[in-house]
This record gives C-alpha cells, structure tokens and sequence, in this order.
C-alpha cells in the first residue's frame, strides 16, 4: 500500500501543471512581498523555493494554499483559481507551515486522528493511511506521546504526517527541517524522494542549500522577484563564474588578505575552507605569490559551484539586499 | 569562564544531561553538537539557571549556579530556541524592553543595539510589528536582544536555524569578533560546517559527552575529514 493519492477525475489534464502563478503580486501593508511573479510547479516533481530571509517565499506558499486573497495576477493549482475553489484545492493540497504548527498537548496519534476528521477521512480509510504513515515516519513506538515531548526531528515528522493524512496531491511544506539534525535531515529527504516516486508533487522551501540541490527544480526568490530558475543539476553545471577553496589555519586572517586582492571578486567561509570568487582563472603562481605575504594559506583547489556559492554570489550582487 | 562537574539532569527516568564535564575559557567559542534531544537546550538552561540540576555542580562567570543564580542571570545573554520576542511590540520596543530588563535606559540599548541593526540590514523593520516580520530577521533580532547589555558571557541556543546563508555568515562574524572582545560564547547548530567556526566543540550523545576537543583535534583523532563525517560517527544514537 502506497500513500500515492487517488486518481482524481476533476481537472486532471495531465500535462497542465500542478501549480501556475501569473503576473501575481501581494503586499503587507506597505511592504510588497511579491511582485509580478509569474511561475510554476510542474506534476510529479520537488520544486524547491529558496532565497534570502524576507524574499516572499511564505507568500508564495501561502497564496498556493488559499490562504491570500490574490488580487493581483493569478494564482491556480490544479488549473483551478485559488480565488474561487478554495475548499476543492484545500482538499487536494497538503500544507505544512513554517515552524512548527501542531497541537502540543495532543499525542502524536491525536494529532494525526485530529487533522483526518478535518478532511473529513473515514475511519477505517484513517487506520490504513494512519498504519501507513507510521512505517514511514517511524513513530509508531511514540504514537502515545505528547507531540511537546518529540524531538525536533520527530516533530516536523509529524508535521508532514499530518499534512500528508488526506493523500494530497500536492504537498506544500515551508522550511520542513527548520532546526532538525543532521541524520534526521536526510531520514526526511528520503521521505520526500519516497513520497515523488509515489506520485506526489512537492514544493519545498529551504535555508540549507545542500537541500537545494536535491530538487528537480529550484526558483531562488529575491525581493519578491525570480533572481534564478530551473535543474539545479543544470545550473551548477553552467556556472562560469571561478570559484577556488582555500584551506588556512588562519581564514580570518586570509580572508582579510584576499579583500585587497583585485583578482579576487569576494571570499566566503566555508567550513574550516574559504571559497573565493575570481572573473579569471588564478594560476598557481599567483597562490604562491599570496602564500608568501600571507602564509597561514596551506592549499587551493579549483572547484565547481555550488548551490550556495551561487546563492551568495548573487546576494554579493545585489548591495543594498 | 564556565566549569561543570558531574552536571546531571533527570526528567523522571529519562536522563537528559549525564555526569557532564565542562571547562570553557574566557574568549572561546564553545560549540554544542548533537542529534535533536542529545540534552544540549537542557544543559544550556541549566547553565543560564533556568532549570536546576538533579545533581553534580556549575560556575558560570566565576559564581556557583547553586548559590548565585541571580547574579549569574545578569552576566549572561541567552538566545534561546524559542523566540522570547514580543510579537505585539515593534522591533524597537522589543530592543527598549530587553534593554530595561538588565536596567538600561531606552536611549542606551537602542544605541547599543545600532551598530547591529546596521550590520544585519534590518533598520527598515525598526518600526515595525514583530509578528509582521520574517522569522530569519526575528532571528537576528533574539540575538541582538541577548547582546545589547553586553554580558561577558553569552548563549546562543541554535542562533541560526531557519536563517539564510548569507546572514548565517553575518552571525558567525558576529560571534568570532565578540569572542575576540574577550566574550565567551557557547552556541548549539545543527550546520556541521559552522562547527568548524568553534573552537573547541562537545559532541552530545544521550546525555553524555561522547566527544569534547577543537574540530581539527577531533578530525584527525577520528580520521573524519569534515564534521558532518564526524557527527554521523559520534552523534547518531541508532
């Protein structure tokens, strides 16, 4: 038994998208959030959304789930207006909210009981799916604990339990690993893999970029707008930009060097390594030349992009953020 | 700056902090590893005097947590994993407040919280509602709020978690220059590489201290060639 969602006969042109926004703008007071954002989410797919703290991810989330009036442009999943069909999109999408979002004096299978009678799921069709989403989850054992004594990890698996007890077609889930450790985080993304493969479409938003690029799409939002789109795989591979990792017992120190460098664009930590940014290509004679005024610098390598080393480049870019 | 002698916590028959051992010294930036529910936010609150442990003892800033809880509460900042911000206050009246609580005058913490505002790209939100802004810049303001009456020691409880890559970097730079002002500061995360920006980091496992050392010791005592390496060998209880 899968947790794949039933086949629906409303709607279901297959190659339409599962989500589609056009021209949509929103603002906060007077603030805008998004601006003449056109974008979509295509079926079977995890589409991940990153971008700066503030850059109008929730916004867009929250318009795909109903949850905005959409004034400005359009928004529609499942080729429906969010503006108009509301209680058939909700029904179809399952949304998991920034932090975390269930009832803390509940048990874990109170909260799982709690959002299948809001969808209105039989009770035997609740045991099945209930069985099922414990063999995934692994939180069987806990069913009767209270979700305020769950690890982190163990409650944002929760959280996507309850987002995914209706078999939605669409799973919206902001920042799911908010705060959730390292082995706990790739346990979720491999729920997520399992989840794709079954049928589901995913959007997902992230402040960890090795997330990233584990998407078959990724839109990087930035003051409301679409600064870059589409294969992560694809991007990093087309990347043009020079980047070098620098290995020095005294980055500090090195990165203080390298700001007065002209070949070098800009320097970032990474780890215990820092990663510079160069037009040109640097030539071993010229790390020797820096290694002999700043000799804390130990090694340099040439390497690929990464998704963050692009993210920070082009928040690098934009000066005033 | 901190020392801990069998430090232990019980909840019940659950054991969250095990006979723990601790020595941190003036200036470092000692870092808090470990799966979620390892006993670092318990052993954190213990040593903010938050919550008292079952047994075994703590100074923090040269006072005996047992006896001198209250003084000790005025030598630190905490930031914890939760926001303690006032959703219904501005970001300014949060700063006013926070600022009151360690008796600093409106005009004293809001210059004194400037200088971050400016480094955060954040004074825009100044007049803003709390809950009316992003939780990354939420984030940014909790540790403002824990730094604002300039403690010599300070905890940040999962500082960055949910924050964004590029002001990721602006909080460790933060944390590196105050620990070079002479502060101590004692951080959890959950990013590995961020661990490397520690100086000496404890690996958390059930309690216990399944590893305590500078990342460079550890790596090569463990043959690992990165943290992440290091916390799937040590920290995974499974």
């Amino acid at each position: 038994m899968t947790l794949s969602p039933p086949d629906s006969e409303a709607g279901s042109k297959v190659s339409e998208a599962a989500v589609s926004l056009k021209g949509f703008s929103f603002q906060y007071q007077a603030h805008p959030a998004v601006r003449d954002l056109s974008l979509e989410v295509q079926n079977g797919i995890i589409h991940g959304l990153i971008g700066p703290d503030g850059a109008g991810k929730t916004t867009v989330m929250r318009s795909i789930c109903t949850l905005l009036d959409v004034a400005e442009g359009s928004v529609s999943v499942f080729g429906l207006e969010v503006n108009k069909h509301r209680t058939e999109i909700r029904s179809r999408l399952g949304y998991m909210p920034q932090r975390f979002s269930l009832y803390q004096d509940l048990t874990v299978e109170e909260n799982l009981r709690f959002f299948a009678r809001l969808f209105g799921i039989p009770e035997q069709e609740y045991a099945r799916r209930r069985e099922t989403l414990y063999s995934f989850s692994r939180l069987g054992p806990f069913q009767n604990r209270r979700a305020k004594a769950l690890s982190g990890g163990m409650k944002q698996k929760l959280a996507l339990s309850c987002a995914l007890v209706h078999a939605p077609e669409l799973l919206v889930l902001d920042e799911p690993t908010f705060g959730v450790d390292p082995v706990s985080r790739m346990e979720f993304w491999d729920i997520l893999h399992d989840l794709k493969k079954q049928g589901s479409t995913i959007l997902v938003s992230t402040a960890y970029m090795d997330e990233a690029e584990k998407c078959d799409h990724v839109t990087l939002l930035h003051k409301g707008r679409i600064l870059l789109d589409g294969d992560p795989a694809r991007i990093l591979k087309n990347w043009t930009t020079n980047i070098y990792s620098l290995g020095s017992d005294a980055p500090r120190e090195l990165a203080r060097f390298l700001a007065s460098q002209p070949e070098v664009l800009s320097s970032q930590f990474f780890g215990a390594d820092l990663h510079i940014t160069a037009k040109e290509e640097i030539g071993a004679t010229k790390f020797r030349s820096w290694q002999a005024q700043c000799p804390s610098l130990r090694k340099w390598e040439k390497i690929p992009a990464g998704m963050e080393d692009i993210f920070l480049e082009l928040m690098e870019n934009d000066q005033d953020r | 700056m901190i020392r801990t002698v069998d430090l232990t916590k019980r909840f019940g028959s659950f054991t969250a902090v095990d006979k723990l051992n601790l020595e941190i010294g003036r200036g470092e930036i000692f870092g808090f590893l470990g799966a979620n529910g390892a006993g670092k936010t318990t052993t954190i609150r213990i040593l903010c005097g938050l919550t008292r442990p079952t047994s075994g003892r703590a100074e923090v800033a040269g006072l005996d947590l047992a006896r001198r809880s209250e003084q000790v509460k005025r030598s630190i900042g905490y930031m914890s994993q939760r926001f303690a911000l006032y959703e219904d206050l501005k970001l300014r009246e949060n700063l006013v407040f926070y600022g009151g609580l360690y008796r600093l005058g409106p005009q004293t913490s809001l210059n004194k919280a400037k200088p971050y505002l400016e480094r955060f790209a954040m004074e825009r939100y100044t007049d803003e509602l709390v809950r009316e802004i992003p939780p990354g810049y939420k984030q940014r303001l909790a540790l403002i709020c824990a730094l604002t009456h300039d403690p010599p020691v300070v905890f940040l409880d999962e500082p960055t978690s949910g924050v964004d890559p590029q002001a990721r970097r602006e909080f460790w730079s933060v944390i590196s220059d105050l620990a070079a002002s002479g502060k101590t500061v004692i951080v959890s995360t959950h990013y590995m590489e961020e661990a490397e920006y520690c100086h000496r980091v404890l690996i958390m496992r059930d309690g216990i201290s399944a590893a305590q050392g500078s990342p460079a010791e550890l790596k090569a005592a463990h043959g690992v060639g990165s943290m992440q390496e290091l916390f799937l060998l040590l920290a995974s209880g499974e």
